[in-house]
């Protein structure tokens, strides 16, 4: 059977399950269906807590980004996880016993005031739509390489199987769709890894294997070996680092905060039976992000190594050394035709030369040789995770399968962001501030339209992405931590906060990262609008945008702690709201006073 | 409940908060980024140390520390009889 054949069985397989499970999950406990996760295990709500969470960002963008920026990228093995830390210590277990079911509501509430609503309300919707921009690129390179056209085509048929997925709504708010979901997931991604790591290094643990040695007889470490071929070819080393030390904190400290402050992760902590469920929640859910979290390098660190060595057969500068053009293999031959992989013989001579002509000394060495430049000339990184099994050779079942896994983690996600991007504008913002007498049918049309114009503004903006899948998510991790997170920390750990000082926290915290974003990478994401280059050598003592989030949020700290002191102390009611907060016992019981 | 006892938990509860968030400081930002240079000088197996625990012990220690929160503010809870029923 072709590979054609068998991604079409696997990837239908896989969505026939998702919505058998979710049709049979409805008629099993309809009354269950707003609740999904109330009188369910910690241990399931923690896997489907990381189907919902790991998206098109974890499973096909970060692998290649690893792969390319070797140790640098570790900043989003670090903050994707440590994140989660965070959020099991300084969130979950009060926003629980707060007992409410939004994010905008417990701001709402907690700062008295609709204003601040509106602002969360806002500041939600940013996030979530930036986002979405982030899997829109992950599914139309999906999709591109599934249905072997281009990428564009791929976001477009990717925007419309979205629209459809979250329309039928509930399904995703059914746990054991997310438990299938993750299973998929997590064997798509393990799968090859542990093949890869076995033809490589000879051990099937991929976290072990990237530690070992490989088996070509060298006797060398994996490392080791990726650094000295890496470094011939004129790159930087791979565990050595590139970017700046400062730059390299902050991004991981805005990734760490902003998934903290991410609403559509924190609401599932508001759904767990009890206080001390919610503690443990967080811990469950992050042991299974932790199992692809701790695959990734490996998959990385070797599908650069297979990469290279697929182009480069022999010693650097050795005539027969390259691979010949008229024998690529015919993984290159198939993604060549989504347009994200390409090259050009510059010095005709039938052989395909890959190295870094940015870097003076390699140049000199290159033209020595008779190579005029790099020829392969577009590796889009975002395609890695998917090619990395037809690089490596393995079955076709295999490449199918991962194929399956990444529509899985992009689709699972940004319908879940464009359910809480309809139900912000149509419940909190429409019903519950503007038009409080809309009817629930009105309120349904306009959550469907607002989800149409979402998907419509995301694919759009996902054919010219800010960024590669990773980063674009990035950039709304750091407006999660610039504006969600610091009100919401405060308005536990301070009784001082009051709704003077989060509003104005909340919008210098949003306005200074997002115009910071806007001026590097364009006003709205518009391509051509930006009003700077985009490098190092522009940026504000060497802050990427994507890292400026944790000084957003260092703004929004400093504004709501002076305006809160500068104004009057939130009133009685809400201390002692505070207070009740922070102690697990007695919820719904009177305060005693 | 007393509000002397109401503050004792809640400073118990800080305390803790205050050493588990130095261990997630520690293993990410200090071992991961700020002394990578000198941790890569040791080696565990093919992994440099610094490189190790920026993509790998890192998040091993993230895991145990929400667990270890999870059951130390259960003991809490219980201690000063504000668990849930």
């Amino acid at each position: 059977m072709d590979l054609q054949t068998i991604t079409y069985i696997i990837v239908g397989a896989t969505f026939a399950l998702y919505i058998g499970i979710a049709i049979w999950a409805r008629a099993a406990s309809t009354g269950e269906f707003y609740v999904a996760g109330k009188g369910i295990h910690p241990v399931a709500n923690g896997m489907a807590t990381a189907a919902d969470w790991m998206s098109a960002a974890s499973f096909i963008s970060m692998a290649g980004l690893i792969a390319f920026q070797g140790y640098d990228a570790s900043v989003y093995l670090m903050g994707w996880t440590g994140g989660y830390v965070l959020l099991a210590l300084l969130l979950a277990p009060y926003l629980r016993k707060f007992g409410k079911f939004t994010v905008p509501q417990f701001i709402g509430d907690r700062y008295y005031s609709q204003t601040a609503r509106v602002v969360a309300v806002i500041c939600l919707i940013i996030i979530s739509v930036t986002y979405v921009i982030g899997q829109m690129r992950g599914v139309g390179v999906a999709f591109g390489r599934f249905l072997e056209v281009s990428f564009e085509v791929g976001v477009f048929v990717g925007m419309g199987i979205v629209f459809i997925y979250a329309v039928l709504g509930g399904m995703k708010g059914i746990t054991y769709t997310q438990i299938a979901q993750y299973v998929v997931l997590i064997f798509a991604y393990t799968v090859p890894a542990i093949f890869i790591s076995l033809q490589i290094t000879g051990n099937p643990l991929p976290q072990l294997g990237l530690g070992g040695t490989v088996t070509d007889g060298s006797g060398m470490y994996l490392l080791d070996k990726l650094d000295l071929i890496v470094q011939d070819l004129g790159f930087a080393a791979y565990t050595a680092q590139s970017s700046t030390t400062l730059n390299l904190f902050l991004l991981t400290m805005s990734l760490m905060i902003g998934t903290a402050g991410l609403p559509h992760v924190i609401i599932r902590f508001f759904t767990v039976p009890k206080v001390k469920d919610a503690r443990s929640s967080a811990g469950w859910a992050l042991v299974f992000i932790a199992i692809l979290y701790t695959t990734a390098p490996a998959v990385g660190a070797m599908a650069r190594l297979n990469l290279i060595e697929t182009v480069q057969t022999g010693p650097v500068g050795e005539q027969t050394a390259n691979v010949e053009i008229a024998q690529l293999p015919d993984w290159m031959v198939r993604w060549q035709a989504t347009g994200l992989l390409d090259w050009e013989d510059k010095n005709n001579d039938g052989r395909l030369q890959y190295y870094n002509d940015k870097n003076p000394e390699m140049v000199e060495k290159a033209q020595a040789w008779g190579w005029e430049g790099n020829e392969l000339t577009k590796v889009d990184r975002d395609i890695m995770v998917l090619a990395n099994p037809e690089i490596a050779g393995l079955p076709n079942w295999v490449i199918a399968l991962v194929v399956a896994g990444g529509l899985a983690a992009a689709l699972s996600t940004a319908a879940g962001l464009l359910l809480a991007i309809s139900s912000a504008i149509s419940h909190d913002l429409l019903k519950g501030v503007l038009m409080p007498k809309l009817s629930e049918k009105a309120e349904l049309l306009a959550g469907r339209i607002a989800m149409a114009g979402a998907i419509a503004l995301a694919g759009w903006l996902g054919i010219n992405p800010p960024g590669f899948a990773a980063e674009v998510v990035a950039l709304a991790f750091g407006l999660a931590a610039a504006s969600i997170f610091p009100a919401l920390m405060m308005g536990i750990f301070s009784k001082r906060a009051n709704s003077a000082g989060a509003i104005a926290g909340m919008i210098a915290g949003l306005i200074s990262t997002l115009v910071y974003i806007f001026w590097f990478k364009g006003w709205f994401f518009l391509p051509g609008t930006a009003m700077a280059e985009n490098i190092p050598a522009n940026w504000f003592l060497g802050i990427s945008p994507e890292a400026f989030g944790a000084v957003g949020a260092l703004v929004n700290f400093t504004v709501v702690i002076i305006v809160s002191k500068l104004t009057a102390p939130p009133p009685e009611h809400i201390q002692h709201l505070v207070e009740d907060i922070r102690v697990p016992g007695g919820a719904r019981q009177p305060i005693d006073h | 409940m007393t509000s002397d006892k109401r503050a004792g938990y809640w400073k118990a509860n800080l305390t803790l908060l205050v050493v588990l968030l130095t261990i997630w400081f520690v293993v990410s930002f200090g071992f991961g980024i700020l002394l990578v240079e000198p941790l890569n000088a040791f080696s565990l197996g093919g992994y440099k140390l610094g490189f190790w625990f920026a993509q790998q012990g890192s998040i091993y220690t993230f895991v145990v520390l929400i667990f270890v929160y999870a059951f130390l503010m259960n003991r809490l809870d219980k201690r000063y009889d504000v668990h849930e029923e």
